[in-house]
């Protein structure tokens, strides 16, 4: 079967600045791009990349910053203009295209994720999903009907109302997700997109989206400089560096074999990212009390937040252990004074703690983990469940 | 020491003062036409919402900027003290001048409007437009105001056409700026978001940049009614009717109990405005729908 190709890049290069003859020749005779920048004042942005795209596959674009992914995926929806090269959308040139055809490119076949998220913040959830629908003249009731099917898809509905500012960092990218959706594009440029997330949210964006592609098999360009995010959602991924792409393979040949240093460290430098400690899992106890608090009050505020059990830190959140509604019952029927009644005995960890080794000590626990920090002030409690949940 | 290294020499000064005059005044001679109909088209207009104001029964004024203010500010004794300060200007008899100065204020604020906003987007949109326009502001703003009040007294007589004149020259500026400063600082990404979708420049410009920009263009509405109300004395002295005149006359008294009450009444109808608009302003912001 031969391949089917919806995008094609052909010796792209962006230079910015003046002296652009200069600066090409002197890229052509090898130099490198701080040389160039040097002696020219052009900032070589992209130099000489070509790659191919198959149709409903995810590409992954990943280098450090400045090493010009973001020009890149911009020159593909022509928000900034290649200095030279071809680039062709099923075979057409779009650089070919005349002003009417760049707009039905943008409004129809080619959709665009923002780092971070570009949603308009006067308008709600709705109409910011519906935007794409709405320039391109779409009567309201149909896409209107649209952006709610996208915002259900995204696993976002009921929020349609919102106003931007009423979601979270996680939530606003659903948006962008759900609107680059909306006019139904071939293909998703995908620029950083979870990159302002932090790394929970960001795993599940990335889990949301893979489940997301299964259903509509786009095709998606997206960027990264997380190697992890690499690996786990690229088909393909291509490894740039200083404007140029210095690998493009599939995860798996590319880490058996790295064409040069950069690579190789790149993809080691994957372990390290992974870590996640216990502060990116625990969450707020809902429940704390004082020893010096009647044990009415602390039995009162357990059914309040519907627990059995109350985490007891001291008048400076220094954490102290946990007590029982069971033991709260019976102090308030015995008239027993509340601290004799504390167990002290409860699994503690640092703030800092690796993840995979709280898992041995949660499998111990009857009660969530208290997380500490260096002072023993109580910082949050993590339950056996979110550790699992999320290795 | 020679002279003319102590004394600038007489030789090298020039005197223009009479080609300027004889300029204007032949311009306004060779032009009366054309300015006389502008001159109507002003009092007319300003004639115009002075009786409009005049229409609305005082009880019925006062009523209405109290719930105006209850709801901007949603508090109800705000509402209630804005009603107290106009009751205050009526009572020191000055209601009628109140309305008048009022109209002037409201033609040059509509006027600015009307032309700062258009101008204010060309500003932010057009960079080659910046260049030359923005020295043109800082002259408008710097410029001492009589300088500018001789000319347009010239051209249109005394009374409220110079002073509108006048007033929307100076008062136009904010609007200018903060529209333009407005557009300018509206998101890239959200900028590059429109673009990316298929939006065209005008769909960019009035579903993105300008809603976006609103609040700050709001607040240029803002300054601009505050400009207009510095000008209120200025414009007495080429002959506008309204509280500045009634202080340009105890001034020339020094009658400090006659200038008193109409200053007290501009720093009143000030502050009414003020946070009337600028509570538009927060209200604008709250809102997340189109």
């Amino acid at each position: 079967m031969s391949k089917d190709v919806i995008i094609k890049v052909e010796n792209l290069c962006k230079l910015y600045g003046k002296n652009k003859a200069e600066a090409t020749e002197l890229m052509k005779r090898g130099a490198d791009k701080d040389t160039v920048y040097k002696k020219t004042g052009v900032t070589v942005a992209l130099w000489d990349v070509s790659f191919e795209v198959e149709r409903g596959k995810i590409f992954v674009i990943i280098g450090l910053s400045g090493s010009g992914k973001s020009t890149l995926i911009r020159c593909l929806n022509l928000l900034t203009k290649p200095t030279s090269g071809k680039i062709y959308f099923e075979g057409e040139d779009i650089q070919k295209f005349s002003k009417q055809q760049i707009l039905n490119y943008r409004r129809n076949k080619i959709s665009m994720v923002f780092q971070n998220f570009g949603l308009m913040s006067h308008r709600n959830v709705l109409n910011n999903v519906a935007y794409g629908l709405e320039v391109k003249n779409v009567p309201r009731q149909l896409r209107e009907n649209k952006a709610r099917e996208m915002i259900a898809l995204v696993g976002l509905d009921g929020w349609e109302e919102q106003a931007i500012s009423n979601l979270s960092g996680g939530m606003k990218q659903r948006v962008g997700l759900a609107r680059a959706l909306a006019s139904d594009p071939d293909v998703l440029l995908m620029d950083e997109p979870f990159s302002a997330l932090d790394p929970l949210v960001r795993r599940e964006m990335q889990f949301e989206l893979l489940s997301i592609q299964s259903k509509l098999e786009k095709t998606i360009i997206f960027i990264t400089h997380d190697i992890n995010e690499a690996f786990k959602l690229g088909d393909t991924v291509a490894i740039m560096r200083d404007g140029k792409i210095i690998q493009i393979d599939t995860p798996e040949r590319m880490s058996a074999r790295p064409a040069d240093d950069y690579v190789r460290e790149f993809i080691e430098s994957a372990d390290k990212t992974q870590i996640l400690t216990a502060k990116h899992v625990m969450i707020r106890p809902k429940c704390l009390v004082k020893p010096k608090d009647m044990p009415s009050q602390a039995i009162r505020e357990m059914g309040a937040n519907d627990v059995s059990t109350a985490y007891v830190v001291d008048d400076k959140m220094k954490f102290l252990g946990v007590i029982t509604i069971d033991d709260a019952i019976l102090a308030r029927d015995k008239n027993l004074p509340m601290p004799s009644l504390i167990k002290t005995d409860v699994y503690t960890c640092h703030e800092d703690t690796i993840l995979s080794e709280i898992l041995s000590i949660a499998a111990k626990s009857k009660y969530p983990l208290a997380v500490l920090d260096s002072q023993g002030k109580l910082k949050g409690i993590i339950s056996k469940a979110a550790v699992l949940s999320s290795l | 020491m020679k002279d003319y290294l102590l004394k600038f020499p007489d030789a090298w000064q020039f005197d223009v003062n009479d080609v300027i005059d004889n300029g204007i005044k032949a311009f306004s001679r060779n032009h009366r036409e054309f300015f006389n109909i502008i001159k109507k088209g002003v009092v007319f207009s300003i004639h115009g919402i002075k009786d409009f104001l005049s229409f609305i029964p005082w009880w019925l004024f006062i009523l209405i900027i109290v719930l105006i203010g209850c709801r901007v500010s949603r508090k109800k004794h705000v509402g209630i003290l804005y009603g107290a300060m106009l009751f205050f200007i009526g009572s020191a008899g000055l209601w009628d001048h109140m309305l008048q100065t009022l109209s002037i204020i409201i033609a040059s604020v509509v006027l600015s409007v009307l032309l700062g906003f258009p101008i204010g987007i060309l500003l932010a949109l057009k960079k080659d437009a910046e260049r030359i326009v923005r020295p043109i502001l800082d002259l408008m703003q710097t410029m001492p105001t009589f300088v500018y009040l001789i000319p347009a007294v010239m051209l249109f007589g005394v009374g409220i056409t110079p002073a509108l004149m006048a007033t929307t020259i100076y008062a136009i500026v904010p609007m200018i700026r903060l529209t333009s400063h407005g557009i300018d600082q509206v998101d890239k990404e959200v900028l590059e978001a429109a673009t990316a979708f298929g939006s065209t420049t005008l769909q960019t410009l009035v579903k993105v940049q300008i809603p976006q920009a609103l609040p700050t263009i709001m607040t240029g509405v803002n300054q601009t009614i505050m400009m207009a109300m510095s000008m209120v004395v200025t414009c007495a002295i080429i002959g506008a009717e309204g509280l500045g005149m009634e202080i340009l006359v105890a001034t020339n008294r020094t009658e400090m109990g006659k200038a008193l009450m109409p200053g007290i009444s501009i720093v009143f109808i000030a502050v009414i405005l003020d946070r009337i608009t600028q509570g538009l302003v927060g209200d604008r912001e709250r809102m997340p729908n189109e």
